[in-house]
């Protein structure tokens, strides 16, 4: 009689090695020891939470539109930029400054994209990685198809997807995870389990245990990290990057962390969670913690801080000024990239667009 | 020269772009061993083998979206949906990213690929197996959609949209698959994307039509002849953009314009050719433009599918209705 099956990749682990007060959980990592590879990740992680505040600011002032804060994932963004390779490609959400900045998207390309500028996705130094992704779970299939590109050319390189706990639940992600895993493809996923979709928390969201699991029925390995542990996300990554590029096939990274601020600067998360959640929450963000370890390794100081404070805030103010005189594009814009040759048809709409633009 | 089917054109066409361009592929659910459903990519993964021709996982999503991907790779993936009805979970992809990306991303990126869909009814499928859906990918700027009418447009429709540097919906009328073998030089000659074929000369009407529709508005056409109503028969074949050019320079020729084409007609691409010809010639009209087009109704199965499409009858009368206006 048929016995049933069991699971050999049912095991879950959870990997943390920088705990919330900033010590080492165990053995660090090589790279990691001597912390200068942590330090040039910290100082990314304040860049990514000073910019966040002033785009906020922007925005309530009339000078940006609707901003996702990154605020409280700074460790999980910054992290995965630091494993990724130059020639790797990166499929975004729309909340991973963190990871953008690292790959040399400039924070004045960051303001005009939530400006209302496209300008703002042509990234000089990253130019094959995806510009933000809205659609929910729709920049799944685009990883797996750019991983199954590097996979037909046998390129040692890999994408890297990110998704939030609530673009689990798309089909996107179990079809793009599927093709991955049945293609052994070099794609590594990174879920940012934040513990909300706008109002939805996970409880509400899937009846699994970990976001990670979902990986199992496709055939691919899952694992759970303290999102806010910048050592521990990147290690993670770096191995799952590395098993992918020699021909290992996919991982899929749960990283848990919180969602410090609203959705949206169009969200008031006051109206759907305890002001207590965020409290807690707020104990275990990552700058802190970061931080400590570095101070107690004698890399960081109060001073040093003030100053990082200061430069963060002088380049932010820079790339402001920058955004802020950036002249609009001419309305004719939104014509000249629909294809690679002009179509006759549109020329007379597009000379409409730019009488009536030269009017207002 | 070797007469064949469109099927096996649409397969040349396939095999001599794929043997030119390292940068092929073909993606899609059983176009690998089985070679499609249709047959449209038997042998390919013989030859090319299975790298470049792959059996995709059954998701149409995830088929359009990956190609997104390769696409925006420097690959030229060839897509396959295996029925228009199945096209669906595709369009988010298709709209929200296939058509966009060039744009959001300024020219950064691009998506060269073509998604072929085989196209219309009549050939007594199963539900969900025969819709003329082009008036939804149509409605879509960055999209090309195309739609050929017989096996040597359809190579060289196909070359040109492998060849094209932007996203080509390829829309491939099932009823004309094995419908007539027609000589095909296997010569790489693509033919042009957005541009009108004209298929029979006239002077007293315009017939526009595509596709399969193409059979029955020649065989109304001939049958007109007899009652020496001319007609000049254009073969839009590139349905966005369209080549509004050529059907401009026919209808002020004639002065009457008929529309055929087998999707509902509610906001159909007639409807859009209709209104821009009356915007641009309306006083070269000398009657009113008239569209003959699948009813607006659910595409219904099979028994009644030929009641549904067009005939020859209702072309036919209708010019005659135009013509005495």
């Amino acid at each position: 009689m048929n016995q049933g099956i069991t699971l050999p990749d049912s095991h879950i682990p959870y990997v943390q090695l920088l705990d919330p007060a900033g010590k080492a959980c165990g053995p660090l990592p090589a790279w990691a020891e001597d912390g200068s590879a942590l330090l040039a990740m910290y100082r990314m992680m304040v860049r990514a939470r000073v910019f966040d505040a002033k785009a906020v600011n922007l925005q309530r002032t009339g000078k940006l539109g609707t901003y996702p804060s990154c605020l409280g994932h700074e460790a999980t963004h910054v992290a995965v930029g630091a494993a990724m390779r130059a020639e790797d490609v990166l499929f975004p959400v729309y909340r991973e400054i963190g990871t953008k900045f690292w790959r040399g998207v400039t924070m004045k390309d960051v303001l005009l994209y939530w400006g209302g500028d496209e300008r703002g996705t042509v990234y000089e130094k990253s130019p094959q990685d995806f510009p933000f992704c809205v659609p929910i779970g729709s920049q799944m299939p685009h990883a797996a198809g750019a991983a199954l590109a590097f996979r037909i050319r046998a390129e040692p390189r890999c994408a890297v997807a990110y998704i939030g706990d609530g673009g689990t639940s798309q089909g996107a992600f179990y079809e793009a995870l599927n093709l991955a895993g049945v293609r052994k493809l070099p794609l590594v996923t990174i879920i940012v389990n934040n513990g909300w979709a706008i109002s939805a928390p996970v409880s509400a969201q899937t009846a699994t245990q970990t976001l990670a699991q979902k990986g199992i029925a496709a055939g691919v390995p899952g694992l759970q990290v303290d999102g806010n542990d910048a050592i521990g996300v990147r290690e993670v990554v770096g191995e799952a990057l590395a098993r992918a590029r020699s021909g290992g096939g996919p991982t899929l990274i749960e990283a848990l962390t919180y969602r410090l601020g609203d959705h949206t600067t169009s969200d008031d998360a006051s109206r759907y969670r305890p002001a207590a959640e965020v409290q807690a929450a707020l104990q275990l963000e990552p700058l802190i913690r970061t931080r400590h370890f570095l101070e107690a390794r004698g890399l960081w100081s109060e001073q040093a801080e003030t100053e990082l404070r200061r430069e963060c805030s002088a380049l932010v103010e820079e790339a402001v000024r920058e955004y802020l005189a950036t002249p609009h594009q001419d309305a004719g814009a939104m014509f000249d990239f629909l294809y690679a040759q002009f179509p006759a048809h549109l020329r007379s709409q597009r000379d409409d667009a730019r009488h009536y633009a030269a009017k207002h | 020269m070797p007469k064949v089917t469109m099927v096996e054109a649409i397969n040349l066409a396939h095999m001599w772009e794929m043997a030119q361009d390292p940068a092929v592929v073909v993606l899609g659910e059983d176009v690998g061993v089985n070679g499609g459903v249709f047959r449209a990519t038997v042998g390919l993964q013989q030859r090319f083998g299975a790298e470049r021709v792959q059996d995709a996982p059954l998701a149409e999503g995830l088929i359009a979206g990956a190609a997104i991907g390769m696409a925006a790779q420097g690959l030229k993936p060839v897509i396959e949906i295996q029925f228009m009805g199945f096209i669906y979970p595709a369009l988010d992809q298709i709209a929200n990213h296939m058509a966009r990306l060039r744009n959001r991303t300024r020219g950064r990126l691009s998506c060269p690929l073509v998604l072929r869909v085989p196209h219309g009814g009549g050939i007594h499928a199963p539900e969900h197996h025969c819709e003329s859906l082009e008036a939804l990918l149509c409605h879509h700027p960055g999209l090309r959609v195309v739609c050929p009418s017989s096996p040597q447009r359809a190579y060289g429709l196909l070359l040109a949209a492998i060849r094209d540097p932007d996203p080509v919906m390829f829309l491939e009328p099932t009823r004309l698959y094995r419908y007539a073998k027609q000589e095909l030089s296997d010569d790489g000659h693509a033919l042009p994307l957005g541009q009108c074929f004209r298929l029979r000369e006239g002077s007293d009407v315009t017939l526009l039509t595509w596709g399969a529709m193409t059979v029955e508005t020649l065989k109304a056409a001939e049958q007109l002849a007899t009652e020496k109503v001319s007609c000049d028969v254009l073969d839009v074949a590139s349905l966005s953009p369209i080549d509004f050019e050529s059907i401009l320079d026919s209808v002020v020729k004639t002065g009457r314009l008929v529309i055929v084409h087998e999707a509902a007609r509610h906001c159909g691409v007639g409807a859009e050719i209709a209104a821009t010809v009356t915007e641009h010639a309306l006083y070269d009209l000398l009657s009113p433009i008239r569209r003959v087009t699948g009813y607006d109704t659910i595409m219904p199965l099979y028994r009644l599918e030929h009641d549904y499409i067009p005939g020859v009858e209702r072309i036919v009368d209708t010019v005659r209705a135009t013509m005495t206006d």
